[in-house]
C-alpha cells in the first residue's frame, strides 16, 4: 500500500502495524464489513415485505391462509433461529436443484436420493460446475440472504400482526361506517395507522437483525467472523512476510467495537424517530413529551 | 440392532458413555432421535446452569446500575451495554481467543477454553447482563405508593428492601425473564459452532443434528427432530417459570396476575 512496505523486514513498529493492516488480504477483510452491511441492507426490507405479507395473512378471512400465516409466525417461536438458519440453507438449495432437476432432465428414472446422496442430472446443478468462482459466492450470499429473510420475516409478522391489533378499533369501525369494503379499510386506515405500533418492535427487530449478521459465517459466506479466524490465526514467516502469533483475539475485539459501535448508533437514531413519532400521541410516551418542562 | 440397543449405546454419547464411534452409514431413524436428544443434555447443562449462577449475578447488577454512587453505576452500565450490544456469537468467539491466550500465561486457564466451563462463562456474563436490564426496568415501575406504605409502615434500609422492593421487582420482572431464560436456552445451541471444539464429538443437540444432516445431505429429518426437542424444552422451561410466576403473585386477587405471554424468540 505505502511505498515504504516494500521490504517489511526492515520495518518495525507503527509503520510495520501501518504495512501490516493495508495488505491485501486486509483490504479483503474491510470488504467483509461492506458484505455485512449489504446483507442488512437487503434483509431488512425483504424482511418487512415477507412480515407485512405473513401478518396479512394471519388475519385473512379465508382459512387455509390464515393458517399459513399462523404457522409462519409459530414456527419461529419455541426453535432456536441458529436451526432454522442450518435447515434452510440447505432445504433451499435442494428444493431449486430438485425443481431444476424435474424441469431440465425429465427422462431421468433413478430417485434423487439414493441413500446418503442427493443426485441431481449435471445440468441441473445451481450454479452450474463450470461457473466462474464469483457465482458460486452470489449463489451462496443470496441463500444466505433469503435465508435471514424468512426467519426475520417471522418475527417481524409477529411484530406487525400485533401492531394491526393495537389499531384502535373505532377507526375501523368509522371506515365501516363511511361505506369502506374490508379492503379499503385496510388499505387506507389500517395499514397507515399501524407503524406507530410496530416501530418499538421493529427497532427491537433491527438490533437483532444486527446481532444476527455474524450468523453468516456458519451459512458459508466469507464475512468478517470468517476473516478475522482466517488472518488472526498465528503466521510464520515461511507463509507470509508478515509473521506474527495468534491474534484472533484482537481481531474478536476489534469486531466486538464494531458492533457495539453499529449498536449503539442505531439506539441513538431509533431513539430519536420514536421521540418524533410519539409526539402529540395519546400513549403514555407522549403524555410524558407533553408533561417535560418546555 | 433395535432402538433400545441403539438407546444404551447412544443415550449418554453427548458427556461420553457409551458406543464411541458415532453412527456411520445407514443411519436410522432412532439413532438420530436417540443422539440428538442426547446432546440435548448439554443444552440443558449450559442453559440451567447459566440461569442459575446469571440470576443472582443479574440482581447485583441492577442493584448497582440503580445506584446513586457513579463508582457503581458506571461500571454495571457499561457491563450491560457491551454484552447486550454485540452479539453473543463474537462472544463466544472473543472468550474462546481471551481463554486461549491467557493459557499460555496461565495454566490455570486451561478448563476454561474446554466448552464445559468457558462457554457457560460467557453465557453467564451473557445472561447476567440481559437479566440484569429486565430486573433494572422492574426496579424502576415499581408503583410509588408501594415504596410509601412500606416506608409509613416504619420499613427502611435492608428490611424494606428485602421485604418489599426485592419480592415486587421480581413479580414485576417475572414474565420479561421468562422470555430472557427461553432465549438462553436456545442460545445454548450455537456453543459447539463457535470456536469451542467438541472434544471427542461430544456435542450439543444441534451438532449432532448437523453431523446427520452433513452425512445424510437430507435436512429434512434431523432438524424437525431438533426442532422437537427444543419446542418440549421450552414448553418445560415455561411451566416451571409459571409455577414461580403464580407463587409470586400469591397474595393479588385473580384478576390482577400478571400472565406470562410467550413473547418473540429472538437471538442476540
Amino acid at each position: 500500500m505505502f511505498s515504504y512496505c516494500t521490504d517489511p523486514n526492515a520495518l518495525s513498529g507503527l509503520t510495520w502495524l501501518s504495512c501490516y493492516l493495508t495488505t491485501g488480504k486486509h483490504m479483503a477483510f474491510y470488504f467483509s464489513f461492506g458484505t455485512v452491511l449489504l446483507l442488512l441492507a437487503i434483509t431488512a426490507p425483504v424482511a418487512l415485505l415477507f412480515g407485512f405479507f405473513g401478518a396479512s395473512a394471519a388475519r385473512s378471512h379465508i382459512l387455509p391462509l390464515r393458517w399459513f400465516g399462523k404457522t409462519y409466525i409459530a414456527l419461529v417461536r419455541g426453535v432456536p433461529d441458529i436451526a432454522f438458519f442450518l435447515f434452510f440453507v440447505i432445504a433451499l438449495d435442494q428444493m431449486i436443484e430438485w425443481t431444476r432437476h424435474k424441469i431440465l432432465c425429465p427422462e431421468w428414472t433413478e430417485p434423487v436420493r439414493q441413500g446418503n446422496d442427493f443426485v441431481v442430472c449435471q445440468a441441473a446443478k445451481m450454479p452450474l460446475g463450470s461457473a466462474p468462482q464469483w457465482v458460486h459466492e452470489t449463489y451462496g450470499f443470496t441463500l444466505a440472504v433469503f435465508t435471514f429473510a424468512i426467519v426475520f420475516g417471522a418475527f417481524a409478522a409477529n411484530v406487525m400482526f400485533g401492531a394491526m391489533r393495537a389499531v384502535p378499533r373505532a377507526q375501523m369501525e368509522t371506515a365501516e361506517a363511511y361505506g369502506m369494503t374490508r379492503r379499503q379499510a385496510f388499505r387506507r386506515i389500517l395499514v397507515p395507522q399501524m407503524w406507530v405500533y410496530a416501530l418499538p418492535g421493529l427497532g427491537n427487530l433491527w438490533m437483532v437483525l444486527i446481532k444476527a449478521t455474524p450468523l453468516l459465517f456458519l451459512l458459508g459466506v466469507e464475512d468478517i467472523v470468517y476473516w478475522a479466524r482466517e488472518m488472526g490465526g498465528s503466521k510464520t514467516s515461511k507463509f507470509t512476510e508478515y509473521p506474527h502469533g495468534d491474534w484472533r483475539m484482537w481481531y474478536f475485539f476489534a469486531l466486538l467495537v464494531f458492533y457495539l459501535c453499529f449498536t449503539r448508533i442505531s439506539e441513538i437514531f431509533l431513539e430519536r424517530v420514536m421521540k418524533r413519532l410519539t409526539k402529540g400521541q395519546a400513549t403514555t410516551g407522549g403524555e410524558a413529551q407533553r408533561k417535560a418542562p418546555a | 440392532m433395535s432402538c433400545w440397543m441403539t438407546i444404551q449405546d447412544y443415550g449418554l454419547r453427548a458427556v461420553g458413555i457409551g458406543e464411541r464411534l458415532l453412527p456411520r452409514e445407514d443411519f436410522t431413524l432412532c439413532q438420530q432421535f436417540t443422539l440428538i436428544g442426547s446432546g440435548m443434555i448439554w443444552n440443558i447443562y449450559f442453559g440451567a446452569f447459566a440461569l442459575i449462577s446469571g440470576f443472582f449475578f443479574a440482581n447485583a447488577l441492577a442493584m448497582a446500575k440503580s445506584a446513586r454512587s457513579p463508582w457503581l453505576r458506571k461500571p454495571a452500565e457499561w457491563f450491560i451495554f457491551i454484552f447486550r450490544g454485540s452479539p453473543l456469537f463474537v462472544q463466544f468467539f472473543f472468550g474462546y481467543f481471551l481463554f486461549l491466550s491467557l493459557k499460555q500465561v496461565f495454566p490455570i486457564f486451561t478448563p476454561f477454553t474446554a466448552a464445559w466451563l468457558g462457554a457457560l462463562v460467557v453465557l453467564f456474563l451473557n445472561t447476567s447482563a440481559y437479566s440484569a436490564e429486565i430486573f433494572f426496568g422492574a426496579l424502576r415501575s415499581i408503583p410509588k405508593g408501594d415504596v410509601e406504605s412500606a416506608d409509613a409502615y416504619g420499613f427502611s434500609g435492608w428490611p424494606r428492601f428485602k421485604k418489599i422492593i426485592w419480592p415486587t421487582m421480581l413479580r414485576l420482572a417475572w414474565p420479561a425473564y421468562t422470555n430472557e431464560a427461553i432465549f438462553l436456552f436456545h442460545a445454548t445451541a450455537l456453543v459447539f459452532f463457535s470456536g469451542f471444539p467438541a472434544w471427542q464429538q461430544k456435542g450439543d443437540a444441534l451438532y449432532y443434528a448437523n453431523y446427520f444432516a452433513d452425512k445424510t445431505f437430507n435436512p429434512f429429518v434431523p432438524y424437525p427432530i431438533l426442532a422437537m426437542y427444543f419446542i418440549l424444552l421450552t414448553l418445560v422451561v415455561l411451566s416451571i417459570f409459571g409455577l414461580a410466576n403464580r407463587f409470586l403473585n400469591r397474595h393479588l386477587p385473580q384478576e390482577a396476575r400478571r400472565k406470562i405471554k410467550l413473547k418473540m424468540n429472538v437471538i442476540r
